[in-house]
């Protein structure tokens, strides 16, 4: 099969990422700015939003860092919050083989949000899967960098006339949800989901569901697993 | 300063080991085992169902607003994207809602 020409796959990777972008430049700033306030310049901002990459973990790192905990107690509060990207991998492993060089940064970079946007396997006509999926992360990535940048540089003098927009992350997840929704007739997943982690929303408290939920999700795909064969 | 150069090591260590283990044991010659294809295919929908109830876990129901932005939102993204299928025309439209919607109801 014929490729587009690079330019073109990448065009359409961009177009993919458009819909994080607004979002992760937000957010980014907000991570700016509170790491700015702590007294932990743009440096920091840059080398922590390059390398840890991980928006909720970075929000919780400000205050690690600003009350200088142990690094046990950091790894361990790294853990939890970002237990949830061992699930994300797992799902991947069978779409990114054969990835070859791009792998590892396609690994590295299996936000929420990239996940989000290529968990269905889609790739559009003409793009060669590995390359679209490196360029997607690789725009994605950038906003976040480049929102934390701006952020901790604007630090104060921001005018936050643009309260709500944060609702781009969640307006995300809900429409890959629905149009998975939308596009695929067996909706047993996507449900057991839904009612596991309200219910452990509702048990557990906002702060602490995240980790019961994935456990409860877990053990009903093992559930499905076994009865399918 | 050092401390935090290190903590910040630390968090991207965590954060990397988290994402790669799966692929670690997972090397490309050996045949995909068929649970994995299983999650591979089942677990997406219900992971994002999952981060779509995070998103929303703080939302305060006895607040001035009782949560109405976000469910009139959240209703309005299923719609759009139903009809256009375009995750960029339900974000940016959903988003938009949600942002008219807290200035007059707040």
């Amino acid at each position: 099969m014929a490729y587009k020409s690079r330019k073109e796959q990448i065009r359409k990777a961009f177009l993919t990422s458009l819909p994080v972008m607004a979002g992760y430049v937000i957010l980014g700033i907000g991570f700016g700015i509170l790491l700015a306030e702590k007294g932990y310049g743009v440096l920091w901002a840059f080398a922590m939003s390059l390398f840890v990459y991980a928006g909720s973990l970075q929000y919780a790192g400000v205050s690690m860092i600003e009350s200088g905990v142990s690094l046990i107690t950091c790894a361990m509060t790294s853990i939890m919050i970002n237990a949830r990207h061992l699930f994300y991998s797992i799902s991947m492993i069978d779409k990114y083989k054969g990835s070859g060089k791009y792998k590892p940064y396609l690994i590295f970079s299996l936000t929420d949000e990239t996940y989000s946007l290529l968990s269905d396997g889609s790739v559009p006509e003409g793009c060669a899967p590995s390359f679209y999926r490196f360029m997607v992360s690789l725009f994605n990535h950038s906003y976040w960098v480049a929102g934390s940048v701006m952020g901790s540089l604007l630090a104060e003098a921001l005018p936050f006339s643009a309260k709500g927009i944060e609702f781009s992350m969640t307006a995300l997840f809900v429409s890959s949800f629905s149009e998975q929704w939308y596009t695929s007739k067996d909706h047993t997943s996507a449900l057991c989901g839904l009612v596991s982690s309200f219910l452990c929303l509702m048990i557990f408290g906002a702060d602490d569901f995240l980790i019961p939920s994935m456990a409860l999700i877990m053990l009903e795909m093992m559930i499905l697993a076994g009865r399918r064969k | 300063m050092n401390r935090a150069a290190l903590l910040i090591a630390v968090m991207a260590l965590c954060t990397v080991a988290l994402r790669a283990l799966p692929f670690l044991f997972m090397p490309e010659k050996k045949e995909t085992p068929e649970l994995i294809v299983f999650l591979g295919e089942h677990l997406p929908p219900a992971m994002i169902a999952m981060l779509c109830v995070y998103c929303l876990r703080s939302t305060d129901l006895k607040g001035p607003s009782h949560g109405i932005p976000e469910l009139i939102s959240v209703i309005a993204v299923c719609l759009l994207q139903k009809w256009k299928h375009s995750s960029l025309i339900s974000v940016g439209g959903g988003t938009l809602l949600y942002m008219i919607l807290i200035r007059i109801l707040l």
